[in-house]
C-alpha cells in the first residue's frame, strides 16, 4: 500500500498552479530573464519575498565576514542558507535533469518569482538598486561556482540561455602567451597552455577589465576558462541593472494597488537597515558651534578626519563633502547650520564669500533636498565608504581603517590616548580586513564611560548615536529602534499613501514602519533581526 | 604695427570687450558641428544634446540646447558665455525638460571623457602647486598623453581621441567613437579603473603597489614611456631625490626596511650627491637584491618601477569618466583665468606642444586687428585660419576627417533604405 507516497505526490501536484511548462526551469540556476505569468496568492507573493530576501541578507553578511570565493565563505554561506526555505539554492547540480521533478520545478518557480517580486521592491531608488544587484550577484555568483568543473553542464547551461563563448584557437594563443602570463593571476607558462582562453568585447569583462586582471587587445579581453563566470556575471548584472530601470519607470503606472505597493515600500525599507534619511536630532538642536565638542566626543573616525582636514585646510573635496556634509545632516544639522558652517570654515581659507556661494552653496542645498530633482540623499553607510569612492590625491574621505597606511594609523590611534594593548587589537582587525570591527573596538576604547558594545556597526550615524547615548547616560537618545510590537498602523498607511502620489524618485524612508502589513511569524522577524 | 614676437598681455577685464569678437569671428562653429552633430546619422543626435554656458558673475545656465548651426551660433553670440561645457544626448531636448516627466528624461550617449589634472600631482612635483604650471612639471602631461592614448588605442580598440588642453592646468581627452558613446557608467569608470595606477589619499603614502611578481603588458608599455622620460625629468627637471625632504619621500615608498638603509649608507651626506647619483645607485641597489639578498628582493622586487610610477604614471579622476551626463568644458572656449583657447593637440606630436604658446584671448584680437578690416561675409568665416588658431583647428580637422569616414558609409546606408538619391 502507497498511500503516503501517493498523498505526498498530490500534495506537490496542487501547488502547481495551471499547467507546468516542460521547457522552463530545466536547470537549479536561472538568469531570470523572463518575467513569471503565473497566479499566485498575496500570501505567497509576501512569504516568497521575505523567504528570499533572508537569503540576501544571509548572502550579504557572509559576505561582511569572509572574504568571497575563499573556502570558509562558501562554507559559511552554505550553511546560512540551508538555514533558509530556499535551501533547494544550494544544491550544487545545474544539469539539466531529465525529468525535473514536481518538487524541483516547484522550487525553482519560487526562485523565479521571488526574484521579480524584490525586482520591484528594489527598483526605486539607486541605493536600493545598488544594494540588491550586488546580493543577487554575489548569490548568483556562488550558485554557479557550485557546477564546479562539470564543462558539459556549464556549456549547457549556457546555450540554454544564448550565451556563446567559444575558445580562442591554440595558434592565437601562442601568439599571445608572453601577455597572457604576464596580465591573468597567478598564471605560469605551463598553465595558460592546459587553459582555454575566451575572447570577448572588453564591455563583457568589465570587473576584470576594472582590476587589470584580464589581458585586453584592441578592445577584446582574453578571459581564462575560471573567470568566465566573471563574463557572465557582467552579463547578469547588466541585464538586471537595466531590467530595474526600467521597472523603475514604469512602477508609478502600476495600476492603484492597496495590497501590493505598501507591502513592497516597508520590504525595502525594514531589510535595508536603518538609512538615517530623516532622523530628528537627538539632544535638542544641532548648531554649527557644538560640531568642534561633538567631533571629539562621539564622531567615528573618518568624521573625525575629515572635520580635522577641514579646519586645518579651510577646505575640503567633493568625496568629503559629500561624505561629511551627509553625515551632519543625519545628525540633525539643519540647512541653515549647515550653511553656516561650511560658509564660515571655508571663508578662512582661500575662498572669498562670493565665491562660497556661487560654487559650494548649490551642493550642500543639494544635499539636502532643496535642489535639482530634490533628492533626500542618505547618509553614506560603513559598507558604502569602504568599498565605493576611495579617496585620491588630496582627499580626506574614505574610512581610516582601511584607507589609511597601518603605520600612520598606528600612530594616530596611539596618539588619541588609545593605548599599545588596545592599538594592537584594533590592528589585528585591521590586518583581516574587518574594518567595521575595529572601528567598534575604537569605540569601546574611546568613549567615556567605556562600554562594550553589544551591537554590530554598520553606519557612521549609528556609531554617533550609540556614543550620545553612552556620553548622556542613556536619558536622550536616539529613536527607539522599531520593533516588532510597535503597532503603528495608522501611521505607516498615510505614510505608504504619501510614497504612492510622491512617484518614484523620492527615498524618503521613514524607519518606524510597523511590521504590521506584513503578517510574519513571530520567529520570521527574530530570525532577520539577528542577521548582522 | 606691432613688435614681432610682442604679444599682448592678457587681462581678464578685457573679457566683455574681446569675447563678443572671439565669439563672432573666430569660434570654429562649422567643424565644431560637424562634431558634435556627427553626420547627423542619428537623429536628434545634435537637439537632444546637452550644453551649459557660465556667464558673467558666474551666472550658471543648464540644458541649453539649439535645433542647428545657426541656432547654436546665435545664442552663443548672444549670451556670450565666459565658459561653454557640453554634456550628454538625452531622450529629449534639454530645453524643454521641464515639460518632461523627470523619470522620463535620460541621459542616453556622451563621448568617453578624460581630465588630467596637474594639481593631482602636487604631491611629486616640488616646481608648482595648485593650478600653476611651469616647463618643469609640463613633462607630466606629455608622458599622460603618450600612456593614455596609446592605451586607449592599443587596449580598448579605440580610434578617435580628441586631446584639449584646458587652458590652464590640464588636459581632457574625449573618445568619441560609436562604442565609446554608447558605453554604460559602469564600463567607463572600469576602464578609467584600468587606467588608474597611483591610488591613495591623503593617509597613503606608497600610491602604486604591483602585485603578483608580474606586470601587466598594458602597464609595461606605459613603463616604456616613462623610461625614456624619467631621467630628464625627474632626475633633471625636478630634481626629485634633492634635499633631505625629497629623499625622504622616495624612500619610503620602498617596502623593505634593511634595502632603505643600505641606501643610506650609500648617499652619506645626502646634500653632496646628486639626485642622478642616488638614483642610479637605488637602481643598482635594488637590482643587486635579486641576485644577493633573496629577503630584501622579495619586497623591493618592483620597487623602481613603483617608484618610477608614482612619480610619473597619469592620473585621472575617475569621477569625470564615470556619469553619462558629466558636463566637461567644451573646446574652443576662452579660459577666463588665463585667456587661453582651449585648443586641440595631437598626440603624435605631443612632444612639441607648448601650453605657454598657446594663442591667448588678447593676442587673437590684436592678430585681428592687424589683419585688417575686410567685411566680406565669406572670408570672414575663415578668419580663424588667419590666426595662431590655426595650426590647432588643423588638428582638429585631421581628427575630423578621420571620424567623418565612419559615417559616410552610414549616411549611404540609409539613403539607399529610404530610396534617396
Amino acid at each position: 500500500m502507497d498511500f503516503n507516497k501517493n498523498n505526498k505526490k498530490e500534495r506537490a501536484k496542487s501547488k502547481v498552479n495551471g499547467r507546468r511548462d516542460s521547457d522552463r526551469y530545466q536547470h537549479n540556476l536561472q538568469f531570470y530573464s523572463v518575467p513569471p505569468t503565473d497566479n499566485i496568492s498575496l500570501q505567497d507573493f509576501e512569504e516568497y519575498a521575505v523567504e528570499r530576501l533572508k537569503v540576501l541578507k544571509a548572502v550579504e553578511s557572509v559576505g561582511v565576514k569572509f572574504v568571497k570565493g575563499t573556502e570558509n565563505y562558501h562554507e559559511a554561506l552554505n550553511k546560512e542558507l540551508k538555514n533558509t526555505a530556499m535551501k533547494f539554492i544550494t544544491k550544487s547540480v545545474i544539469k539539466k535533469e531529465k525529468d525535473t521533478t514536481d518538487t524541483e520545478y516547484n522550487d525553482r518557480k519560487k526562485d523565479h518569482i521571488s526574484h521579480f517580486i524584490l525586482r520591484l521592491a528594489y527598483c526605486r531608488s539607486e541605493e536600493l538598486r545598488r544594494w540588491f544587484i550586488a546580493q543577487e550577484m554575489d548569490l548568483f555568483r556562488y550558485r554557479f561556482g557550485l557546477a564546479g568543473n562539470d564543462s558539459n553542464s556549464i556549456k549547457d547551461f549556457l546555450d540554454t540561455n544564448n550565451l556563446n563563448y567559444t575558445p580562442i584557437p591554440d595558434e592565437e594563443k601562442e601568439n599571445l602567451r608572453t601577455e597572457l602570463v604576464d596580465s591573468t593571476y597567478e598564471k605560469t607558462t605551463t598553465s595558460v597552455e592546459v587553459t582555454d582562453y575566451f575572447k570577448v568585447p572588453f564591455t563583457e569583462a568589465v570587473d576584470l577589465v576594472r582590476s587589470r586582471k584580464v589581458y585586453l587587445s584592441k578592445g577584446y579581453a582574453y578571459v581564462p576558462r575560471n573567470e568566465l563566470v566573471s563574463i557572465i556575471l557582467g552579463v547578469f548584472r547588466s541585464n538586471l541593472s537595466h531590467s530595474l530601470a526600467v521597472t523603475s519607470r514604469a512602477l508609478p503606472h502600476l495600476e492603484e494597488d492597496d495590497r501590493l505597493l505598501p507591502m513592497l515600500s516597508s520590504l525595502s525599507k525594514r531589510y535595508l537597515g536603518q538609512d538615517y534619511s530623516n532622523r530628528k536630532p537627538t539632544a535638542g538642536q544641532i548648531t554649527a558651534d557644538m560640531i568642534d565638542l561633538l567631533s571629539k566626543e562621539s564622531f567615528p573616525l573618518c568624521m573625525q578626519q575629515l572635520h580635522q582636514g577641514l579646519r586645518q585646510n579651510h577646505h575640503m573635496k567633493h568625496g568629503g563633502r559629500m561624505q561629511y556634509g551627509l553625515f551632519l545632516k543625519g545628525i540633525g544639522l539643519s540647512l541653515e547650520e549647515a550653511m553656516k558652517f561650511w560658509r564660515q570654515e571655508f571663508t578662512k581659507g582661500q575662498t572669498d564669500p562670493d565665491k562660497f556661494d556661487k560654487q559650494y552653496a548649490y551642493g550642500i542645498r543639494h544635499n539636502y533636498g532643496k535642489e535639482g530633482k530634490r533628492a533626500n540623499y542618505t547618509p553614506y553607510s560603513c559598507m558604502k565608504i569602504i568599498m565605493s569612492n576611495a579617496p585620491g590625491q588630496g582627499d580626506t574621505h574614505g574610512c581610516p581603517f582601511r584607507h589609511t597606511d597601518a603605520d600612520l594609523l598606528r600612530q594616530r590611534l596611539q596618539a588619541m590616548a588609545i593605548s599599545k594593548e588596545e592599538t594592537d587589537q584594533i590592528m589585528d582587525s585591521v590586518k583581516g580586513g574587518h574594518y567595521q570591527v575595529a572601528c567598534l573596538k575604537y569605540f569601546q576604547f574611546s568613549q567615556k564611560p567605556k562600554i562594550e558594545p553589544t551591537w554590530a556597526l554598520n553606519h557612521p550615524n549609528q556609531y554617533f548615536e550609540e556614543s550620545r547615548r553612552v556620553r548622556t547616560g542613556g536619558h536622550t537618545s536616539s529613536q527607539p529602534k522599531a520593533t516588532p510590537h510597535s503597532a503603528s498602523l495608522t501611521q505607516s498607511s498615510t505614510q505608504s499613501s504619501t510614497q504612492q502620489s510622491q512617484g518614484s524618485t523620492q527615498a524618503t524612508v521613514q524607519p518606524e514602519d510597523g511590521f504590521d502589513e506584513l503578517s510574519l511569524s513571530m520567529e520570521d522577524m527574530v530570525a532577520i533581526d539577528g542577521m548582522q | 604695427m606691432a613688435k614681432e614676437g610682442s604679444v599682448a598681455a592678457y587681462d581678464p577685464a578685457c573679457l566683455p570687450d574681446f569675447l563678443p569678437i572671439y565669439y563672432k569671428r573666430l569660434f570654429p562653429y562649422g567643424p565644431y558641428y560637424r562634431w558634435i552633430s556627427y553626420g547627423g546619422v542619428s537623429k536628434n543626435y545634435f537637439t537632444h544634446r546637452e550644453f551649459s554656458f557660465t556667464l558673467k558673475d558666474d551666472i550658471y545656465l543648464r540644458y541649453q540646447s539649439f535645433s542647428d548651426q545657426q541656432d547654436m551660433e546665435k545664442e552663443i553670440q548672444k549670451r556670450c558665455p565666459y565658459k561653454i561645457d557640453i554634456g550628454a544626448v538625452f531622450t529629449h531636448r534639454p530645453k524643454d525638460h521641464k515639460t518632461v516627466k523627470a523619470a522620463a528624461f535620460q541621459a542616453q550617449e556622451k563621448e568617453l571623457v578624460f581630465d588630467i589634472d596637474m594639481t593631482d600631482y602636487d604631491d611629486v612635483r616640488n616646481c608648482c602647486s595648485g593650478a600653476d604650471i611651469c616647463p618643469k612639471c609640463w613633462p607630466l602631461m606629455i608622458i599622460a598623453v603618450k600612456i593614455i592614448d596609446t592605451a586607449l588605442r592599443e587596449d580598448f580598440g579605440f580610434e578617435h581621441l580628441l586631446w584639449v588642453y584646458s587652458g590652464r592646468r590640464g588636459i581632457h581627452c574625449w573618445v568619441c567613437d560609436e562604442q565609446a558613446r554608447k558605453l554604460s557608467p559602469n564600463a567607463r569608470s572600469a576602464v578609467a579603473e584600468y587606467l588608474s595606477v597611483v591610488k591613495g589619499g591623503e593617509n597613503q603614502t606608497k600610491k602604486v603597489n604591483l602585485y603578483d611578481h608580474s606586470i601587466h603588458p598594458s602597464i609595461q608599455r606605459a613603463m616604456k614611456v616613462v623610461k625614456t622620460c624619467f631621467q630628464d625629468y625627474a632626475v633633471k627637471k625636478q630634481d626629485f631625490m634633492g634635499d633631505e625632504e625629497r629623499l625622504d619621500k622616495v624612500l619610503g615608498l620602498i617596502p623593505d626596511e634593511s634595502l632603505r638603509k643600505h641606501l643610506r649608507e650609500d648617499y652619506g651626506e645626502a646634500d653632496s650627491e646628486t639626485s642622478s647619483f642616488k638614483w642610479q645607485a637605488l637602481k643598482q641597489r635594488v637590482e643587486d637584491a635579486k641576485t644577493l639578498n633573496k629577503q630584501e628582493w622579495k619586497k623591493s622586487w618592483a620597487a623602481v618601477e613603483e617608484i618610477m610610477l608614482q612619480y610619473t604614471y597619469p592620473r585621472l579622476d575617475v569621477n569625470v569618466s564615470k556619469g553619462v551626463n558629466h558636463l566637461l568644458k567644451s573646446p574652443f572656449c576662452v579660459h577666463p583665468k588665463t585667456g587661453r583657447v582651449c585648443v586641440p593637440m595631437d598626440p603624435d606630436n605631443i612632444e612639441n606642444f607648448d601650453p605657454f604658446q598657446v594663442p591667448t584671448l588678447s593676442q587673437l584680437c590684436e592678430e585681428l586687428n592687424q589683419m585688417g578690416g575686410t567685411e566680406d561675409e565669406k572670408k570672414r568665416l575663415k578668419d580663424y585660419k588667419k590666426t595662431s588658431l590655426k595650426e590647432p583647428m588643423q588638428v582638429f580637422e585631421d581628427f575630423l576627417q578621420k571620424l567623418e569616414k565612419t559615417w559616410k558609409g552610414k549616411k549611404l546606408e540609409q539613403s539607399d533604405m529610404k530610396r534617396e538619391f
